[in-house]
């Protein structure tokens, strides 16, 4: 199997023209001992029908995450329109490069364009860029522009936020240039802080990441007063159908996770990250911006734009070393807007709202089972477990149910507990099919103990 | 065609509907039951409002705006605008990948974990590493994961050791991602034959060098001869040698960066292994490590248990560098990829990679200046600067008259070191013909008139855009 388009022929040709007798010449400049010498020990090629044999195999040994999920914790099954995959399959988009040559990119140049409108709605900022690479990195770009900004080295960051995206953040913080002080939670959300004259950011999420609706204007209160950043990560921008946009309340820096918006699970990538800002940022904004020209002929265009802030021109000392970014991503996500306009987005949020509240409700009502926090909750919420939580994850499994997030690990406090999820597509009969396995699932072992 | 098409924002119409959400049968909740008053949205956020064909339309003309491998040869230096399989587009569409939810029980995924560890074990053969992590999304952050990973090693055997060198021929990633690692940035001039000033590199290694940034073959697309000695060098002063993959299009299967010396890599799947570009991402950059680096490498990665695969954090891991496990379906293509082609099958790439390469150098160097001589690997970078000084036509009037042509531009302005560069590099996949009919263009280019060159392109929906406005008062989005 090959991909190669040169005959035999074409071959001779080429190498003619070179001056070399083989192909063998070509490679004369590299020193023979460092020459492999031998076969790659790769698995043998495959045609290209044994191969989508192959790959159906090892995509049969995934569990599709349907109409039983109620797992969410970062990545979130909301309907997608078709169209959407419609649209990112088509060649000119699919196959494009980096825009760089304007005049041959306006497509793609303009979808971002559109796409940074979108999000600079949602958010209620005046900028966004093209795209990082997910939810977690785009917190970070955030912090590192917030300690530039303010030349402070203290960030704050609340035990809400997604523990991937502290994580990624501890990781980049790691080789200096800040240190990370937790905000603790009080009932399942961040308590308004004492925020000190050398912190340069406030990080919450909001949902938080146990589903919970911070308490968004304090908590951006709090850092601007003390001449801090407030910077307000999104995980599920469909939640900006009923809650307020960070801006209106005070927030710098609005960064987050579009897949709910247009991408499927995946696996977990690749989705895409989005960064927002006030426009007194612009230029501290890490990646790619498109903006509004026009050429010589005074006709409307769209270009790469404030380059100067990029790797490719300022090298060390760039904003960001950003290349390559989620541009086929920030593309569902336009379309996907595009499709559901503000009505849509609000019936995928009223939908998860109501199926979320139906379903805490009902599973409280389990025995054994009870509700970790009395706080708003938009689609998420932590259910506490009358057994170990991993242990009713796997029964239910075996069930073809995903049940939720175990949240110990990263909640050491919550060992006990779940994260369930319900979105749009969530029905009454799923949530009844999950409460009554749960109370089987609790029963079973204490049947066996008696 | 049309001057331009409107926004998405222009074509709202207030009250038009296109696909909805399903309703969920719960019972309706409305949000100010929910939630408190100071978060409960004022306005809804204005999106446009089409209908679904009007958003099919919009999308579809603005698609035919762009130029995409499928429609144009791309003849990208450094970018490897080769064929993207349309086998590995549908293997990225099965639900058993692109429905699995990331954080599903390890035994529910045992099919995207075995993937995902045979492509480690792939990718590891291909390099000479000895474990790789899939998670980096792209190149630069492959890269900076590699620079976090020498701070840390660096850090844990007590050597302080705070700066990095990179070629003045590198990639502007490796600079910006050494300066992001908290690196000290220190630039090696190339010799006269493109590879590393052996004497600049002696007299700046010493014991607070971590590590030597390098891409092989370098951006002029010549294979770095002296790599051995550089090696060597780097590692009696007690460095790391980095390998940037933007290049390993030229070798695989003939020489692997782990069997040059290099201790770290990172590869571009979306160069190499064929994964389309998407006008600019997603790309997918893993990185390798050699000996004790790989416990430093970011976590978690997937190991085999008999016959069960789970994931696991190494020993001394940097941490996370990114949510959940990578960019999978990027790495679905990729694995789809390599199992199409086998060893054979990627050495035949690289080998005509170069042949090609070489074929445009010889028929290009007859009009072109070609600065640094001699057999190129898989790209080659000629310069305008005798045209410019002939008859003023600069390489961006060659880009841009390129694209009335009907060809992409090559990469210009770049590698640095060289003036009015034009960087070309063909790729594999590219018929003879192609070839033929590019190398035609930029002859004919050659010899028109100035004028035509500096007002081109004349054949696309815009011309030359004002860049200067763009940034003096930019218009990032359209006003609500």
């Amino acid at each position: 199997m090959s991909y190669l388009p040169h005959t035999r022929a074409d071959q001779e040709h080429m190498l003619q023209a070179v001056g070399v007798s083989c192909q063998e010449d070509l490679f004369a400049s590299i020193p023979p001992g460092l020459r492999l010498g031998r076969d790659l020990c790769l698995p043998p090629a495959l045609a290209e029908h044994d191969l989508l044999e192959h790959l159906g195999q090892l995509a049969a040994r995934n569990q599709v995450a349907g109409r039983s999920s109620f797992l969410g914790a970062g990545a979130y099954r909301h309907f997608v329109p078709s169209l959407v995959e419609t649209v990112t399959s088509r060649s000119e988009f699919l196959t494009a490069y980096t825009p760089y040559q304007a005049e041959a990119s306006q497509g793609t140049l303009q979808a971002i364009f559109e796409f940074q409108t979108m999000i600079c709605r949602l958010t209620g900022m005046d900028v966004a860029n093209a795209s990082v690479y997910d939810g977690g990195t785009a917190a970070t770009d955030a912090v590192l522009m917030a300690l530039a900004q303010t030349r402070r080295s203290k960030v704050l960051v609340s035990r809400g936020v997604h523990p991937h995206a502290r994580q990624i953040l501890s990781t980049y913080l790691a080789a200096g240039g800040g240190v990370v002080e937790e905000l603790p939670l009080r009932e399942g959300r961040t308590e308004v802080p004492q925020v000190g004259s050398d912190v340069a950011a406030v990080v919450i999420q909001v949902p938080n990441f146990l589903g919970l609706v911070e308490d968004g204007p304090g908590l951006c209160q709090a850092a601007r007063q003390a001449g801090a950043l407030a910077i307000v990560a999104v995980n599920d921008p469909v939640s900006l159908a009923v809650l307020e946009a960070p801006g209106a309340y005070g927030a710098d820096l609005v960064c987050g996770e579009a897949q709910p918006i247009g991408l499927p699970l995946s696996f977990g990538g690749p989705y895409v990250g989005f960064l927002a800002a006030r426009k007194e940022l612009l230029r501290r904004m890490p990646g790619r911006l498109v903006g509004l020209t026009a050429d010589g002929q005074g006709r409307r265009g769209f270009c790469l734009t404030l380059q100067a802030r990029e790797q490719h021109i300022r090298r060390e000392k760039a904003s960001s070393n950003i290349c390559s970014n989620q541009g086929l991503c920030a593309l569902a996500v336009t379309v996907n807007l595009a499709l559901l306009g503000p009505e849509g987005l609000r019936r995928a949020a009223l939908g998860s709202m109501s199926a979320s509240a139906f379903a805490r409700e009902r599973l409280a009502r389990v025995p054994g089972f009870s509700l970790a926090f009395s706080g708003p909750s938009f689609h998420e919420f932590v259910l506490r477990c009358p057994v170990p939580p991993e242990q009713i994850l796997e029964g239910l499994a075996e069930r073809g149910i995903l049940g939720g997030h175990a949240l110990g690990r990263e909640y050491p406090e919550l060992a006990d507990s779940l994260l369930v999820c319900c979105t749009e597509s969530t029905r009454r009969r799923d949530v009844e099919e999950l409460a009554l396995e749960l109370e089987a699932l609790v029963q079973a072992p204490v049947e066996v103990t008696r | 065609m049309k001057a331009f098409e409107p926004t998405l924002f222009e074509k709202s119409r207030p009250g038009r509907r296109a696909t909805m959400p399903p309703e969920t049968d719960c019972p309706q909740v409305q949000p100010e039951e929910v939630l408190p008053v100071g978060m409960l949205r004022q306005a809804p956020p204005a999106l446009p409002e089409l209908s679904e064909l009007d958003v099919l339309r919009h999308f579809t003309r603005l698609s035919q705006l762009n130029f995409s491998v499928d429609t144009h040869f791309y003849p990208l230096g450094s970018c490897t605008m080769k064929y993207n399989p349309r086998v590995n587009e549908k293997a990225a569409t099965l639900p058993g990948f692109a429905a699995i939810h990331p954080l599903a029980p390890e035994s529910t995924v045992q099919g995207a974990l075995a993937l995902m560890h045979s492509l480690q074990d792939c990718l590891a053969e291909v390099t000479g590493m000895d474990a790789i992590s899939l998670q980096p999304s792209a190149g630069a952050h492959g890269e900076i994961t590699a620079l976090f990973m020498i701070s840390r090693y660096f850090q844990d055997k007590g050597e302080n050791r705070t700066r990095v060198l990179v070629p003045d021929s590198s990639h502007g990633t490796n600079p910006a991602s050494a300066a992001l690692a908290g690196f000290e940035v220190v630039t090696i001039p190339s010799n006269a034959e493109g590879g590393v000033d052996l004497e600049a590199l002696r007299a700046n290694l010493d014991s607070t060098v971590a590590c030597l940034m390098l891409t092989n073959p370098s951006t002029l697309g010549l294979f770095e001869t002296g790599i051995e000695e550089i090696a060597r060098l780097v590692h009696e002063a007690g460095g790391l040698l980095y390998y940037d993959g933007a290049n390993m299009n030229a070798l695989m299967g003939l020489v692997r960066p782990g069997d040059m010396g290099f201790d770290l890599v990172h590869l571009n799947l979306h160069k190499t292994f064929s994964t389309p570009h998407g006008g600019g991402g997603p790309g997918a950059g893993p990185v390798g490590a050699r000996g004790e680096l790989v416990h430093y490498l970011p976590g978690p990665c997937v190991v085999q248990d008999g016959e069960t695969f789970r994931t696991e954090v190494p020993r001394h891991s940097i941490g996370r560098v990114r949510t959940f496990w990578g960019n999978f379906l990027v790495l679905v293509r990729a694995y789809a990829y390599i199992r199409t082609h086998g060893s054979q099958g990627l050495q035949d790439v690289s080998q005509a990679a170069v042949l090609s390469a070489n074929y445009m150098r010889v028929r290009l160097q007859e009009r072109f200046d070609l600065p640094y001589q001699g057999t190129c690997m898989h790209e080659f970078v000629l310069s305008a600067r005798n045209l410019k000084a002939e008859r003023g036509i600069r390489a961006t009037d060659v880009a841009k008259r390129l694209l009335d042509f009907g060809f992409h531009a090559p990469t210009v302005y770049f590698p640095l070191i060289v003036e009015e560069a034009l960087m070309i590099e063909p790729t594999e996949t590219e018929s003879l013909e192609t070839l033929d009919s590019f190398i035609e263009a930029m002859l004919t280019l050659a010899e028109e008139e100035p004028q035509t060159l500096h007002d081109a392109p004349h054949t696309r929906p815009v011309g030359r855009l004002d860049e200067t406005q763009a940034a003096r008062k930019p218009v990032l989005i359209w006003p609500e």
